[in-house]
């Protein structure tokens, strides 16, 4: 178990670390997404269901969909100039 | 004696007064009206910053030659004050690391029973919990009975959350102004996705009430088992997120409107605010709440904390879903 | 030192994340990345604050068959703490969130330091 906890720690810190060095957005979210999955096993390991309960349905879900919203409103937004700019 | 002022007029004194005695604005002097910038100037400055940064570029790649002094000296003091900047975060959070490390070595080693982090107040609430808040989840009992009013602050802090983005992000559908209209007709981004999506609404059709009734489980189940208001309102809000998205605003709307989420929201807090005002009163005086615990384990049982929990719920649910919708299209 | 570390491994993992999301936070210029920066330095704050209340070889704190000892259940009181905090993180990160798509709107541009140039040419006008 020990082990298992230690692998997930490492697991963690290289998520963070390929947060900060991917160029694409939308990978950089999906991979903070799996650091919140990572995050709601380790709670389970420390014995607090409540907080792994409540990482996945908050940390992995909403704040993911909430990030991928502003990146389509953003790019939607993009869209729309460029259109402008062509017709201009 | 004091030395005389000469500049009297201009002190704040004086605008203090003049604002007291209602004179005044104190305001109006300081705030000039901001000069509207249109939509076309700023393009225009974009365009600039573009064609500066190709300047630039094109200055750092004339530096090995010699080209004007004063320019590329600008050019390259700007340059190192990034360099300086990138260096010195970098040593501080080297720093900041490293000293908290230390810190991490001098504390108790985890996972210890004698930790001082594990104290009588632990113990009290582990002990008593049961008989007097009747949670068998002692960590819901702590929540919503001994610490509810941390929690109530805390869905407080959702509900101005929300309101903050409504206002930021909140388009008016009644206005009369054009560039409004304009505004609202070209977020509604629905028009480029595939309607009636034949396998997203099959899906939905199965995953929605199974999302629901997992969300009321949790919610209904919070003082029995892990889970509770915040993580079960969170699936409820999914669940509706899921259903929106694969039957669109029209139908959604005769669920769920702007006007039940005012309703809902304003129910749940009210109530909070009322049923722990009574509990902080009966508990403060030592009186008798006469409110029953119930037997531990049944699921009408534990006294306020079921209420509570669905309260909580509501809440939470209901503002997932209107940052969801308020960030799709500025409104409900 | 090293060995300490080694037994308090989870704290010290907690404080690399902080450090790294922290060094997000300054060094990228992108506005959604600082937002993700920040996040990852809220759940490290909760990592510490799990692994404070974490007593090896306890269960989950809730109540079966009658047994009511401290010996028998982890310390409570840092879980009622995390639960609240993560809630609050969702809202702060949607605020944040709600703020960029209003600059992105304004600037059209995500990057910080063009946001600020334009801003600061937009005061001077």
């Amino acid at each position: 178990m020990r082990l298992f906890e230690c692998i997930l720690l490492l697991c963690l810190i290289v998520c963070a670390v390929s947060v900060a060095f991917t160029r694409d957005l939308l990978t950089s979210i999906i991979i903070f997404m799996s650091y919140s999955l990572l995050m709601c096993l380790i709670w389970m390991i420390l014995q607090s269901p409540d907080l792994a309960i409540t990482e996945a349905a908050v940390g992995a879900g909403v704040t993911s969909i909430l990030f991928f919203l502003t990146l389509k409103k953003i790019r939607a937004i993009r869209k729309e100039e460029q259109n402008e700019q062509e017709e201009g | 004696m004091s030395r005389r002022r000469d500049n009297y007029e201009t002190s704040r004194w004086l605008r203090f007064k003049k604002w007291v005695d209602g004179e005044t604005d104190p305001l109006s002097s300081g705030m000039d009206a901001i000069p509207v910038v249109t939509e076309g100037q700023m393009r225009e400055r974009r365009k600039n910053l573009a064609l500066r940064k190709a300047y630039d570029e094109e200055l750092t790649r004339l530096s090995a030659e010699h080209a004007d002094k004063t320019e590329i000296m600008k050019a390259r003091g700007i340059r190192n004050f990034q360099k300086f900047y990138k260096v010195m975060s970098v040593i501080l959070c080297l720093a900041i690391i490293s000293v908290l490390l230390w810190t991490i070595a001098a504390l108790p080693v985890t996972g210890g029973a004698d930790n001082p982090a594990n104290n009588e107040v632990a113990a009290r609430y582990i002990e008593k919990g049961l008989q007097e808040t009747g949670a068998v989840n002692i960590v819901t009992g702590m929540i919503l009975d001994y610490r509810a009013f941390d929690t109530f602050g805390e869905s407080c802090v959702l509900f101005i959350a929300s309101c903050c983005v409504l206002v930021l992000l909140r388009l008016d559908a009644d206005s009369k102004n054009d560039n409004i209209k304009k505004m609202i007709a070209e977020s509604d981004d629905r028009h480029f996705e595939p309607k009636d999506d034949i396998i997203l609404q099959k899906c939905a059709c199965v995953l929605v009430p199974v999302i629901m009734i997992f969300g009321i489980y949790i919610v209904l189940n919070g003082h029995l088992s892990p889970g509770g208001g915040f993580s079960g309102g969170a699936v409820l809000g999914s669940g509706l997120i899921l259903y929106l998205n694969a039957y669109g605003y029209k139908k959604m709307s005769r669920l769920f409107t702007e006007k039940v989420y005012r309703r809902t929201t304003l129910c749940a807090l009210t109530f909070y605010c009322l049923a722990k005002s009574y509990s902080f009163f009966t508990g403060a005086n030592h009186l008798e709440s006469g409110i029953p615990t119930g037997t531990p384990g049944a699921i009408l049982s534990s006294g306020l904390i079921l209420p509570l929990n669905i309260c909580v719920g509501l809440v939470v649910a209901c503002t997932m879903y209107a940052f969801y919708t308020l960030f799709r299209k500025g409104g409900m | 030192m090293i060995q300490h570390l080694s037994l308090n491994i989870e704290e010290t993992v907690a404080v690399i994340l902080f450090g790294v999301g922290f060094t997000i936070l300054l060094l990228h210029r992108n506005l959604i990345k600082k937002i993700m920066g920040m996040n990852i330095m809220d759940t490290a704050t909760y990592l510490f604050l799990a692994s404070k209340g974490y007593i090896t070889g306890r269960a989950v704190p809730i109540v079966v068959d009658g047994v009511q000892e401290v010996s028998a259940y982890i310390n409570p009181v840092p879980s009622g703490l995390v639960l609240t905090g993560i809630v609050v993180s969702v809202s702060t990160t949607a605020l944040m969130l709600s703020l960029t798509i209003r600059l992105y709107e304004r600037y059209h541009s995500l990057d910080l330091d063009e946001i600020l140039i334009l801003a600061k040419e937009e005061e001077q006008t």
